[in-house]
């Protein structure tokens, strides 16, 4: 392939998956490494890189556009970026000292185990709780516009939370991934905030998360221009399109889309590393 | 209870904009950089097969700032990158001054803790890289 085609063919791949990633929250990175490894056989480090990349574009190219909406909640992300942010610089310090196999394969039980607690039904315990005592403190409870109003909700497990955060921080910075199921688990599952807000709140942290691994990146040489250019370009785009559609989606019909992306890249990314694919 | 929600809203649409401008920004960087570097050599050939790090141009702030400056069209494309990069960044500072407004000196602890990690990476990590 010349630069052309390489470039367009990338671009193309990648706004389809800045697509995705937009409509799922799970922010186009944990589409871009499998896409860019097995189709272009682009090497994981380049692909790490550049998919960490378009991470923040998509990030910050649709946060943009939830924030409006009124349902990310700015005080929960902040506090949670420090796990994440702390996750994510770890995470990048070991992608030098793991070898590619065990990446990919650490990349697919990521993504099968994300899809596996998406779709468990938790029990909807609407019943009101007391506020949890440390999220009170921490100023975290709020409100978002729903059908029927204004709808407030408590935010609980705040020590939970925070280390799952600190988790998906460092398999972001790890994978080169946006971590969005994972952080969308620590809010949505573990401190019962409700769906919209977790899955936009958890947009909105994907770019800080991602920023916080980019510099280690950087410097090791994993961010190649030319490579990250059409993946950047095509993911923000692609992103910007999905980000109209998750507004008007149901909420069941996003976690099923979710789930059955996930999965099948797992799959695919475990059976690669098990074969010796990288 | 209803003023500070208010100010939230207002920081958080300013957040919007900032966040948009800096995307914005960031991708004509990089397509100001990637249409010569198209039509230079487009028929040349590509492969991101093996792993051979970037040169030492394009991995530093100040490397790329002076590579970019010197019109070379990667260099152009990594400085877009760059600012990409530095997007994010820009937020969590613009938070702490919104936090500091607000008087939430314990959200600005927390938030000037993030842009610490945030710095490191980009100028401290090459330490342990």
């Amino acid at each position: 392939m010349n630069v052309i085609e390489f470039t367009f063919l990338v671009w193309t791949g990648s706004l389809v998956a800045g697509f995705l990633g937009s409509l799922t929250g799970l922010g186009g990175g944990v589409v871009l490494v499998p896409l860019l490894t097995i189709f272009f056989h682009v090497d994981l480090r380049y692909a790490i890189g550049a998919s960490l990349v378009s991470v923040i574009a998509t990030s910050s190219g649709s946060a943009a556009a939830y924030v409006k909406e009124g349902f990310s909640n700015i005080r929960i992300g902040m506090f949670l970026e420090i796990a994440t942010t702390i996750g994510a610089l770890f995470g990048a310090y070991l992608t030098a000292k793991v070898p590619g196999k065990a990446i990919a394969i650490i990349f697919g039980i990521v993504l099968m185990y994300s899809a596996y607690v998406s779709r468990r039904t938790r029990p909807r315990t609407e019943t009101e709780q007391p506020p949890d005592a440390l999220a009170t403190k921490l100023k975290m409870n709020g409100n978002f516009p729903d059908t029927s109003g204004i709808r407030t909700y408590n935010v609980y497990h705040v020590p939970a939370g925070f280390g799952v955060m600190w988790v998906a921080g460092a398999l972001s910075g790890l994978l080169g991934i946006g971590s969005g199921a994972l952080k969308v688990v620590a809010m949505d599952q573990a401190m019962k905030i409700p769906f919209k807000v977790s899955t936009t709140t958890s947009n909105f942290m994907i770019g800080v998360t991602a920023a916080a691994s980019a510099g280690v990146y950087l410097s090791r040489g994993y961010i190649d221009p030319s490579l990250a250019m059409p993946v950047m370009v095509g993911v923000l785009i692609g992103s910007l399109m999905g980000t109209r559609v998750l507004v008007k989606t149901q909420t069941k019909r996003l976690r099923l889309v979710f789930s059955v992306v996930i999965v099948l890249l797992g799959v695919e990314m475990m059976f690669k590393g098990l074969t010796g694919g990288f | 209870m209803t003023t500070k929600r208010l100010d939230d809203d207002r920081v958080e649409g300013l957040i919007a904009h900032l966040l948009r401008a800096g995307v914005l920004i960031a991708a004509l960087v990089v397509i100001g950089g990637a249409v010569p570097y198209l039509s230079q050599s487009p028929r040349s050939h590509v492969n991101y097969r093996t792993f051979h790090s970037q040169p030492e141009y394009l991995k530093s702030v100040h490397g790329i700032i002076g590579t970019a400056l010197s019109g070379d069209p990667r260099g152009i494309m990594q400085l877009g990158l760059l600012l990409l990069i530095a997007t994010p960044i820009a937020r969590v500072m613009f938070s702490a001054v919104a936090f500091a407004i607000e008087g939430d000196r314990m959200y600005v602890g927390f938030t000037l803790l993030v842009l610490a990690v945030l710095l490191y990476s980009l100028f401290g990590s090459f330490l342990i890289a």
